[in-house]
């Protein structure tokens, strides 16, 4: 039975997984800067990360240290940060929901900052005061608000706030699309439409600095509430009588969750399914407890999105996939099957 | 000392749930807490529970305040069994008690010997020491209210409040977690349907209609057949049992002949 085995191991079990997801991503960020359409050996990639990192100074060439250094490892390191963060914060809505299906995509936290960012990008809204990023989080605070009054209006259970989340995510992406198609050129169009669907491919180094530090102080603070998440088990009304500021709690997870969906979909796109699949996926090998759901639903986001980022790169020859097409092609039937599940038990 | 309301006054949509509710809950007693569907049972508990503010009057807990003490002030001193608890969390017996410790540390204690004491006991005082592992989703109705009950009881409180705790229990489980809520030496407020299990278990009762307390005192007192009929519309015939001298209530037909005729046609199975 690998079911919690890690929750149920010993320490020495759990500590040693937890270093091998984290090695496992160390070797998945080299993979990633060696396969492209320039292959680069493997231990040139090692050097030239041992390189860009200052540890080292070997002789390379200068293009193969670029490639990795500026491009490939930037891209892998946003990539496993996007990883991170959307699984983080797909664990913290399916406990504050109570919703198996809650994800930042699912609820349309993503459509709304990636109107926001389109507002910002192709219409100049907030005069360059607001940058993409900042219009990306009022978009996706904006678009939660609004999926959780509808919800909020009755207590009729689960399904209402995926229902809201469904009518929020196609009223703001008919919104974007709107504001695309009427004030973009086909140019910027294409490139928009790309980004959209998620796509690493303009990313650099200052968008890691800014991935890394939203995701890290994230996860941080996330932490914090992990006894406070883990209350919610048995619903608002019972982590009330535990103790915990129920509305307190949420307001600072609910924008915590904004703001890291708005980060990353402003570096990367809406990118869906991940924080879907990989709580799941981590639940089931650590078992319910947030303490340890959190960190693992992290590690294991950042690997799955550093892989999917490689095959979204080679599985059609001479082309790029956008890596939301990967990560919907393997998150779509999970939501299918999580859903089964649920109605099996209700 | 221990709860009291004074004048609490709930509304909901415009109507009033409860009118004027003013009574001291006796320390150390169970107290059960009757009345028909919509009485205002539920909205009683919840706020003793301090999970809603009245609109008017208080709620005082050893004579001071509910509302000036912090949630995890009040989660250290009342527990609440709800009706009805429910999770999709595929959480085990033991995680779900422990989650009672939650009120007594902090974001970043680890796990205290003390922690483990509280819940060892509340583990053994419900009987479920040897279901520990089980998971949630596979336990009988009576098995969950059990962990819930270990749940109150690992927040080591001085009030336990339970609403409807035997609702869809068949009757040997309502005995046992009956008999289970009564050892409890806590004072323990109790919304309960069953006349007669209230009648044999409670110390005290209370009695709400339409949002008002309309009787309180010990079960002979206030279950007469006079009551009954004005809070439930029921005529009833009150005796003493003979197994344990307590009130016992026969209920007689709405209408008078019914019970002589045939029964109404049933499918036949």
């Amino acid at each position: 039975m690998i079911e919690r085995f890690a929750a149920d191991a010993g320490w020495a079990w759990r500590y040693g997984l937890a270093l091998v997801a984290v090695l496992g991503l160390g070797v998945a960020v080299v993979l990633a800067a060696s396969i492209g359409e320039m292959r680069i050996p493997f231990t040139v990639s090692l050097k030239a990360i041992l390189n860009g990192l200052g540890l080292t100074d070997y002789p390379l060439d200068r293009i193969q240290q670029g490639i990795v250094w500026e491009y490939r490892v930037s891209r892998a390191l946003v990539a496993a940060c996007c990883g991170a963060g959307l699984s983080v914060c797909g664990a913290i809505l399916q406990a504050l929901l109570r919703n198996a299906l809650a994800e930042p995509y699912v609820l349309g936290i993503s459509a709304g900052a990636s109107t926001g960012a389109v507002l910002v990008m192709l219409l100049g809204v907030g005069g360059g005061v607001i940058g993409v990023s900042l219009g990306a989080f009022l978009g996706a605070a904006l678009a939660f608000s609004l999926v959780l009054l509808l919800a909020a209006s009755g207590r009729a259970g689960v399904t209402r706030v995926i229902l809201a989340g469904v009518a929020g995510a196609q009223l703001f992406n008919a919104l974007t699309a709107y504001i695309v198609s009427t004030s973009a050129n086909a140019e910027q169009a294409r490139s928009v439409m790309f980004w959209l669907l998620g796509s690493l491919g303009g990313v650099r180094w200052p968008d890691v600095w800014l991935a890394g530090l939203v995701v890290g102080v994230a996860l941080v603070a996330c932490l914090l509430f992990a006894r406070a998440l883990d209350a919610f088990a048995f619903g608002e009304d019972l982590a009330a009588t535990l103790g915990i500021s129920v509305a307190g709690v949420r307001l600072v997870l609910f924008a915590i969750t904004a703001l890291v969906t708005a980060t990353l979909v402003s570096i990367v796109g809406a990118v869906g399914f991940v924080g879907l699949v990989i709580p799941h996926a981590a639940r089931f090998l650590v078992g319910p407890g947030h303490s340890r759901l959190l960190p693992a639903s992290a590690l294991i986001g950042a690997n799955f999105m550093v892989l999917a980022d490689i095959v979204s790169r080679i599985i059609v020859p001479q082309q790029v996939l956008p890596i939301g097409v990967v990560t919907a092609l393997v998150g779509a039937p999970a939501f299918a099957l999580i859903l089964y599940r649920s109605r099996l038990s209700p | 000392m221990s709860l009291e309301a004074h004048g609490l006054d709930w509304r909901a949509g415009g109507r009033l749930i409860l009118d004027q509710v003013s009574l001291q809950v006796p320390p150390g007693e169970l107290m059960g807490l009757l009345g028909p569907n919509g009485s205002g049972k539920s909205t009683l508990l919840r706020l003793f529970a301090g999970l809603a503010r009245p609109a008017r009057g208080e709620v005082l807990l050893d004579g001071a305040p509910l509302a000036r003490r912090s949630r995890r002030d009040i989660a250290r001193r009342i527990a609440l069994v709800e009706q009805h608890a429910t999770t999709d969390t595929d959480i085990s017996v033991l995680e779900s008690v422990r989650l009672g410790r939650t009120p007594h540390r902090s974001a970043i204690s680890g796990w205290s010997a003390n922690d483990q004491r509280a819940v060892d006991s509340a583990l053994d005082q419900v009987g479920l020491a040897d279901k520990c592992a089980r998971r949630w989703h596979t336990l009988s109705g009576g098995e969950r209210q059990r962990v819930q009950i270990a749940r109150a009881l690992a927040q080591q409180p001085s009030e336990l409040l339970l609403d409807e705790p035997t609702n869809h229990l068949d009757i040997q489980h309502q005995l046992e977690l009956l008999e289970l809520v009564r050892r409890l030496p806590l004072t323990c407020v109790m919304a309960i349907h069953d006349l007669n299990l209230a009648a044999m278990f409670c110390d005290t009762l209370a009695v709400l209609d339409g949002g008002r307390l309309v009787a309180f005192g010990a079960p002979e007192e206030v279950l007469t057949p006079a009551l009954i009929e004005r809070v439930y519309g029921v005529r009833a015939l009150v005796s003493r049992s003979t197994p344990h001298r307590r009130p016992h209530v026969q209920y007689l037909p709405l209408t008078p002949s019914s019970l002589d005729q045939e029964p109404p046609c049933e499918p036949s199975t």
